[in-house]
């Protein structure tokens, strides 16, 4: 009959109305300033420097200037300027690290290729999205203070991929530990018996052209 | 004032008259009548003024709980000086006129249409012995206020020299004529039956309980709900209100003959159409739901115009519900809509209503007799007129699209 369909339309829209009052599905609307969203894990926004210690964060940093995410970014957005000195890194070793490390996040595309090549696990990806601001030039270019962020929070923000970055650091550390201790025994063992290595090294003549040295690999 | 009336009421349903005098009645005779009339204009300005307040944030709030959302609760508690901000913002924009406008046609559109739609409060009875002007013919005059409404949207589109808004001026006059047919003779059998065209005396006529419980009501005969569905629709085209709001539609004209208006002029086309809707919500409650009538006897000492507000807020409610609903007609689906099916149908129900009149005196078996007919003189017109009507045209089958 005509207008049942009417009939049935109003029904759709009365059920809706009512609905919105006491059933939480039909009123999703999450009020945004007071009440943030959960976001998913790999929820990704800018990236951000990983440092093990929230007390010394420059000294902590796990980047070491190797500037591999400098040449993958695709807009080139970071800029990074090696130390002359080093300091002991994540595993130990000791490498040189980041005396300026700035990412342009006005030209960022929170692509995660810096993330995907990082062989240090130095930078990860954020959950902060609230980042506008007033000035557009400075305010935009993070330099190391700015990007440098804690290893707990990064566990708070990824535990699960927090957890085996951390546990692989571990492993490294472990085996790097043992190489040590092991080179030490070497090293140990060598100088009980010292006489024939120390004269089979040969020594360079004062004044004359070093000698060329081949591939060390 | 009538004096049995005002023995018998109570002291609340007597309020405002108390009110009144208490301003008035230390006045000399000849200013009396004229500072109640002015009163009564006041009161009417600020209580539907702030009606209208009311109802532009109630809609948004509807509309907003129909899709899902909470609707607008930023301004104040509970979002409730939204309407306050909403003035503010619009009173305080430039009002732009177009160059090549007739300008004074420009701006005499919304000052007609709100003034048109303010006079139609007039004969509205509010309540017992509330009602602004008692004359003889005040149901002939609201309609002949309302249809003005018509012609300055007309106004509007014509004098903004833009295409989208004389476009909307040719639907305005299409649906005006369309729907103005309809909407006349749906109140026809109420005059018809009541034999009279003031509105106080339709109310009185809907007085009194049939079976001593259930309201005389005009809605509560098959004629009269025939013709309340009928006067609704009509309405609906009539206020421009969705899915007839083809003058301003939004999508296609981009607001129609608002798209040269702004500011103040804007808010005045705005307030004119709910003012338009709220008063054929009034006359709607007053020719068929009783008007300020209780529903039941053992409610009448509740004041009337009390019941007089619920109606009206009942239906305006309605009003927004339907526009949450339906989509937006075509404009030869809306004249069909009017000429192929709600034309014939009321001036059927002219008959059912007459057939009603003279099967008055009918009792014991034929009394059931009578209402069967009547019924059937509704019903069955209503169903064959509606397979006529989507025959052919619905369900729609499509081409291309599964």
């Amino acid at each position: 009959m005509l207008g049942s369909g009417l009939i049935q339309g109003l029904a759709v829209t009365a059920r809706n109305f009512v609905g919105s009052f006491h059933d939480p599905k039909r009123l999703t609307t999450l009020e945004y300033p007071e009440k943030k969203t959960v976001l998913p894990e790999a929820f990704r926004n800018f990236p951000f420097l990983v440092s093990e210690n929230a007390e010394d964060p420059m000294g902590t940093l796990r980047c070491v200037a190797c500037q591999i995410c400098e040449k993958e970014c695709p807009p080139q957005c970071i800029y990074i300027e090696k130390s002359k000195d080093k300091k002991p890194d994540a595993t130990g070793k000791m490498q040189i690290y980041p005396a300026i490390f700035l990412i342009d996040s006005s030209v960022c595309m929170n692509c995660q290729i810096c993330v995907e090549v990082c062989p240090f696990d130095a930078i990860k990806m954020d959950h902060e999205y609230e980042i506008a601001t007033q000035d557009r030039f400075k305010a935009l270019l993070l330099d190391r203070e700015q990007l440098a962020k804690p290893n707990s929070y990064f566990h708070s923000i990824r535990p699960e991929e927090a957890a085996e970055v951390d546990g692989r650091l571990a492993t490294e550390r472990k085996a790097a530990e043992e190489k040590a201790k092991a080179a030490a025994q070497a090293k140990a063992a060598a100088q009980a018996k010292p006489a024939p290595q120390a004269v089979a090294k040969p020594q360079p003549a004062p004044g004359g052209n070093p000698p060329k040295t081949t591939n060390p690999a | 004032m009538n004096p049995p009336f005002a023995v018998l009421d109570p002291l609340l349903e007597r309020a405002p008259q108390i009110l009144r005098d208490l301003l008035t009645s230390h006045l000399p005779e000849p200013w009396r009548w004229f500072v109640n009339s002015l009163l009564a204009i006041i009161v009417i300005l600020a209580v539907f003024g702030f009606l209208f307040a009311a109802l532009t944030l109630a809609e948004r709030k509807i509309l907003g709980r129909v899709q899902n959302r909470p609707g607008p609760n930023r301004t104040g508690p509970f979002g409730l000086l939204q309407p306050i901000a909403d003035g503010i913002k619009m009173l305080s924009k430039e009002d732009i006129v177009p160059r090549d406008a007739d300008h004074l046609l420009h701006f005499l559109a919304p000052v007609t249409l709100l003034a048109s739609s303010i006079l139609a409060f007039a004969v509205i009875p509010y309540g017992r012995n509330l009602v602004p002007v008692d004359m003889d013919a005040s149901v002939l005059y609201f309609f002949a206020v309302g249809a003005t409404t018509e012609l300055a949207v007309f106004m509007a589109g014509w004098s903004s020299h833009n295409k989208y808004s004389l476009l909307a001026a040719m639907r305005a006059l299409a649906q005006l004529i369309s729907y103005e047919l309809p909407l006349l003779l749906s109140w026809l059998p109420i005059v018809m039956i009541s034999g009279t065209l003031s509105t106080t005396g339709i109310v009185a006529a809907q007085s009194g309980w049939r079976w001593g419980w259930m309201p005389t009501w005009h809605i509560f005969t098959p004629w009269g709900f025939a013709g309340f569905m009928v006067f609704m629709v009509a309405a609906l085209a009539e206020s421009n209100r969705s899915p007839f709001d083809l003058p301003e539609a939004e999508s296609e004209l981009i607001a129609g003959h608002l798209t040269e208006y702004s500011g103040c002029k804007y808010v005045f086309f705005f307030m004119a159409e709910y003012f338009g809707m709220i008063a054929l919500s009034g006359m709607a409650v007053t020719l068929f739901l009783g008007g300020w009538h209780a529903p039941l006897p053992s409610l009448e000492f509740i004041p009337s115009y009390v019941w007089f507000a619920a109606k009206l807020l009942t239906l305006l409610f309605g009003f927004i519900w339907i526009r949450a609903t339906f989509p937006r007609l075509r404009i030869d689906q809306l004249t069909r809509f009017a000429w192929k099916f709600l034309v014939p149908l009321a001036l059927i129900n002219l008959g059912t209503a007459a057939f009603w009149s003279l099967s008055a005196g009918w009792s014991g078996p034929f009394h059931l007799a009578r209402w069967a007919v009547a019924v059937a003189l509704v019903v069955v017109p209503f169903v064959v007129m509606g397979r006529r009507l989507s025959g052919g045209v619905a369900p729609r089958t499509y081409s291309f699209a599964a």
